[in-house]
């Protein structure tokens, strides 16, 4: 068996990506209609009028539509995509506004000309009248409710859960130890480098459509479609093409435009696209993280946790299409690889007027694993423990597992962690980053006027969600081998690994297997790519299906030479007998006889003829189905969970308060490990967006609602000058709960990552740090805020300086 | 205007860019808009050897000059060495914004063809990439110094 998996091997997309052969949505549809819409500049507004006159004689104008245009189900509410029962007042927007707008960029009026520049001129001369209405800005604001977003929903809220695992308000009662605080997160974005788009196709003659998004989902998109279109299911196809970059915000859908462009191209028998610009990203697609979270934490004085109570104030922006999975798995996630003791926690998911907020990398468990992160840090500061130690005493042991937390997860299932060895992970991190050695660093650079720190930070990530996953395995009459499966790429190698499965299980070399991902026409039943889940989902049933084409091959091959299938080996594309290289059969030549034919229109199927075959006269040509193929299914029981600690050394400036990290080291487990070179770049690129997240990105809300830094003049994403070269280290939990054991890794890199700088800065500076991002700008005033007395200074730093 | 060493004549309004220009008049896609106000760097081209942002500049303004875009640099059967070097090293994962990179690092390597670590952060710090950390771009752009080195090397003898 050929020992792909597990290689490190170079990425078989690459070549056409880097050669600009790469096919990106916009890269599409070259004389296609364009679309471009106008979108309100208001937070809050009932709209009062709408006057198209000045457009119409823009030269190459094809169409405008308004809400009221919009028939039937197109005109609907979009869906709720994931309801929950605690989502009582869950609310979604029109494609196109409907008398009121909710934020900034919400769409009103979509206008079809011949091209881009041609549908912006008309767009622009489009006047729409607004009676503003006052707007919700701000999580505490929105809590307090002295506006509403959503006339009928009383206090903004959209969701109230409560979880508990025992009797938390108790055990921290009569605990020897309480803390209490606060700490606040603030809003970033996936923001992906290739924005959203949509391109559709309607054939007339065969009343059908086909559209290409940059989407996270094909196969939900074309049921949406097909919904809203009225269409059944099999007159769509949906295509994902190249995606540069989803992150989160591509799974949302359907998106307005997702709707709007085929329901267009329909109408008008035209081709129709509309390729998403940097302003209309920010403004009109998604953002994350923005959260309030107040703490009580009752201890012993190991620091062992006795009871934790968290109440987390989550801004979902102005609707709720994507439901509230984002605050159910920072309520849960939080945990990371500790026993809480006892745990409540209760979230309220509010409205407010801004752009909506769904899932981007990590989704919900950043805040997580910093509320608890810093919850840890604050119990050792107060113990006077090392920040290690009190870790320690909470992990959750090897032999404990499976362990469950007594919690519901985001897949509706039970939060039980399958495997994991937390204690030697946190002995790794603690060696590679030099924990023990620190105080040494510390001095010599006090020396020298330099103020360092350091931090660490732990996670636990449940990947791999469910329902299911498939894969179709079929290998052609010249030895190819043509994978396919429903979910979706946006960069992780996927043509890469699964074709390393497939080489693997199969016995293939690497070259011959061809993968394709995220094409309805080649695989429908599907679920999408999102929380760390493609590996282990789409992977595993890739090798079932491998594991299934296998068997059928062997049977035939077996028949062919006369051989017992147990006696037979798959090697380099060529059925063998063990043992006996001199009686064997290539794949494609069982291919053929897979399929027996009565017409030969080639050579390869002459062979398969039914006077080739030969064979028993009084058996049936064909057993089972034609075709050397295979089609599996892979659905868990619940998900599998990773996990990984995070250990970074930064430099405060004493002058300028500029953070520098020195080093960022991470220790990782996410199961068997298909390709470490992939894996290595998940993780790089996850702590690149936890750095941007922890020093760099926010949203920038006025009172009125307006983003104020919405474009990347503004936005800070970090360049190569910001992100520290990671050093890291793998452990192998092999998961139990799935035939390859592995675990997802898409979004580990930036989990931890705003904990790990706080409590380094905090380390460095003595002074306590419970808000993120934080800038030099904000450190600076927090430093004269320590010296005035109204910001808290940790005991180490008070001790210090009193003796 | 010469693209990728090949005279190409078409008429563009006078306000279509000419990142529009290469990609929708002349179909060469690999040229990629990311921002369109010149911050991410992902339609960098080479003009007249020089990397620029393709979305600050009219199509107009190229006229009677060169340009080399991703497609010019070297195809899926012969890559460049910077292209090379980038599938070696996993200098990318989406890929939208490589072909930025890679015009960008081909004019650096031009220019100093054993830059430092330093000189190399600074060098591609015009180009936004959300998906690799840099960390393997880096390493990319010494294996391509250290591939154009051995190509040279090879032509010498």
């Amino acid at each position: 068996m050929s020992s792909m998996f597990g290689e490190a091997i170079v990425r078989r997309e690459d070549p056409r990506l880097i050669t600009g052969q790469g096919r990106y949505l916009d890269d599409l549809g070259r004389h296609a209609l364009a679309a471009a819409f106008v979108r309100s500049p208001h937070a809050h507004a009932r709209i009062t009028g709408i006057d198209v006159d000045d457009a119409l004689d823009v030269e190459g104008l094809v169409a405008i539509y308004t809400w009221e245009d919009l028939p039937g189900r197109v005109g609907e509410p979009l869906p709720l995509l994931i309801p929950h029962p605690a989502l009582t007042h869950g609310r979604t927007a029109y494609p196109l506004a409907r008398d009121v707008v909710r934020h900034v960029g919400e769409p009103i009026v979509m206008v079809v000309a011949r091209d881009r520049y041609l549908a912006e001129d008309a767009a622009d001369r489009i006047r729409v009248e607004y009676e503003t209405l006052p707007p919700v800005v701000g999580i505490e604001n929105a809590a307090a409710a002295a506006g509403l977003v959503h006339d009928d929903v009383p206090g903004n809220a959209g969701a109230n859960l409560v979880q508990e695992a025992g009797d938390a308000p108790a055990a921290i009662a009569t605990a020897p130890n309480v803390l209490e605080f606060r700490l606040d997160i603030e809003r970033s974005a996936s923001m992906p480098l290739e924005g959203r788009g949509v391109y559709a196709r309607w054939d007339a003659d065969d009343e059908s459509l086909r559209v290409y998004s940059s989407t996270q989902t094909s196969t939900s998109v074309r049921m949406a479609i097909a919904t809203k279109l009225d269409l059944p299911a099999n007159k769509v196809e949906v295509i994902a093409p190249d995606v540069g970059g989803g992150f989160g915000v591509k799974i949302v859908h359907p998106w307005p435009e997702e709707i709007l462009i085929p329901w267009a191209a329909r109408l008008l028998d035209r081709e129709v696209k509309w390729t998403e610009d940097r302003r209309e990203h920010f403004i009109s697609a998604a953002h994350e993280r923005g959260q309030v979270q107040y703490v009580r934490v009752g201890f012993d004085d190991e620091g062992r946790l006795l009871g934790l109570d968290v109440r987390i104030l989550h801004d979902h922006g102005a609707y709720t299409p994507y439901g509230i999975i984002v605050p159910i798995i920072t309520s849960t996630q939080l945990l990371g690889p500790y026993k809480p003791g006892a745990y409540r926690v209760e979230f309220t998911s509010l409205y407010t007027n801004t752009v909506i907020v769904t899932p981007y990398r990590g989704a919900g468990r950043p805040q997580g694993a910093f509320c608890m992160e810093r919850t840890m840090d604050r119990i050792a500061d107060e113990l006077g423990l090392d920040r290690t130690a009190v870790r320690e005493v909470n992990l959750i042991r090897p032999e404990e597992f499976p362990y469950d937390q007594g919690l519901i997860f985001q897949d509706g299932r039970p939060l039980i962690y399958d495997s994991g060895d937390y204690p030697e992970m946190m002995r790794r991190i603690k060696e590679l980053i030099g924990w023990d050695d620190f105080a040494g660093f510390r001095a010599s650079a006090a020396r020298d006027g330099r103020r360092v720190g350091i931090g660490l930070a732990c996670y636990v990530e449940g990947t791999g969600v469910g329902p299911y996953e498939g894969g179709h395995v079929e290998v052609d009459s010249s030895g190819r081998v043509h994978v396919s499966t429903g979910l979706t790429s946006q960069g992780q190698g996927h043509q890469t690994v699964f074709a390393q499965i497939v080489a693997s299980e199969l016995g293939v070399p690497i070259e011959d297997v061809i993968v394709t991902t995220g094409d309805t026409r080649r695989f429908g039943y599907a679920v999408g790519t999102f929380a760390s889940r493609a590996a282990v989902m789409s992977g595993n049933a890739i090798a079932l299906a491998s594991r299934k084409v296998r068997d059928k091959a062997l049977r035939i091959a077996g028949e062919a030479l006369e051989a017992d299938p147990r006696d037979l080996e798959i090697v380099e594309g060529v059925v063998r007998v063990k043992g006996d290289a001199s009686s064997s059969i290539p794949l494609r030549t069982v291919a053929v006889l897979s399929n027996p034919l009565r017409y030969a229109f080639d050579e390869a199927a002459k062979q398969a003829t039914q006077f080739a075959v030969g064979g028993s006269m009084d058996d049936p040509p064909l057993t089972g189905e034609p075709g050397l193929e295979g089609k599996e299914y892979y659905s868990p029981p619940r998900s599998t969970f990773a996990s990984g600690m995070h250990a970074a050394i930064v430099e405060t400036d004493p002058d300028t308060a500029e953070v520098r990290i020195l080093r960022y080291a991470v220790l990782h487990d996410c199961g068997r490990l298909i390709n470490p070179r992939i894996v290595e770049g998940q993780i790089h690129g996850g702590v690149a967006q936890g750095v941007g997240g922890a020093l760099y990105e926010r949203m920038v809300y006025d009172s009125e609602g307006q983003l104020l830094n919405a474009s990347f003049m503004d936005f800070l994403m970090p360049y190569a000058t910001e992100i520290p070269r990671v050093e890291t280290g793998h452990m192998e939990t092999a998961s139990p709960l799935n035939p390859l054991g592995i675990k997802g890794a898409g979004e580990a890199g930036v989990i931890p990552v705003s904990a790990v700088i706080a409590a380094a800065i905090e380390d460095a500076e003595g002074i306590r740090v419970s808000r993120m991002p934080i800038s030099p700008s904000e450190l600076f005033h927090l430093r004269l805020a320590a010296e005035a007395g109204t910001a808290e200074r940790t005991n180490r730093a008070r001790s210090s300086a009193s003796s | 205007m010469t693209v990728n060493g090949v005279p190409r004549a078409a008429s563009a309004p006078p306000r279509r860019l000419l990142s529009d220009f290469l990609r929708h008049d002349l179909g060469l896609t690999g040229t990629h808009v990311g921002c369109e106000h010149g911050v991410c760097g992902c339609c960098t081209v080479l003009f007249d050897g020089e990397p620029v942002r393709s979305c600050l500049m009219f199509a107009v303004t190229a006229s009677g000059h060169e340009v080399t875009t991703v497609e010019g640099l070297g195809g899926p059967e012969e890559m460049s060495p910077v292209q090379q070097a980038f599938q070696d090293c996993h200098g990318l994962q989406c890929g939208f914004c490589t072909p930025g990179f890679l015009c960008t690092v081909t004019a650096l390597l031009r220019d100093n063809p054993r830059p430092t670590d330093e000189e190399v952060i600074e060098g591609i710090s015009g180009n936004l990439c959300r998906c690799t950390g840099y960390q393997n771009i880096i390493k990319a752009v010494h294996r391509a110094a250290d591939l154009i080195a051995e190509d040279g090397t090879e032509v010498d003898r």
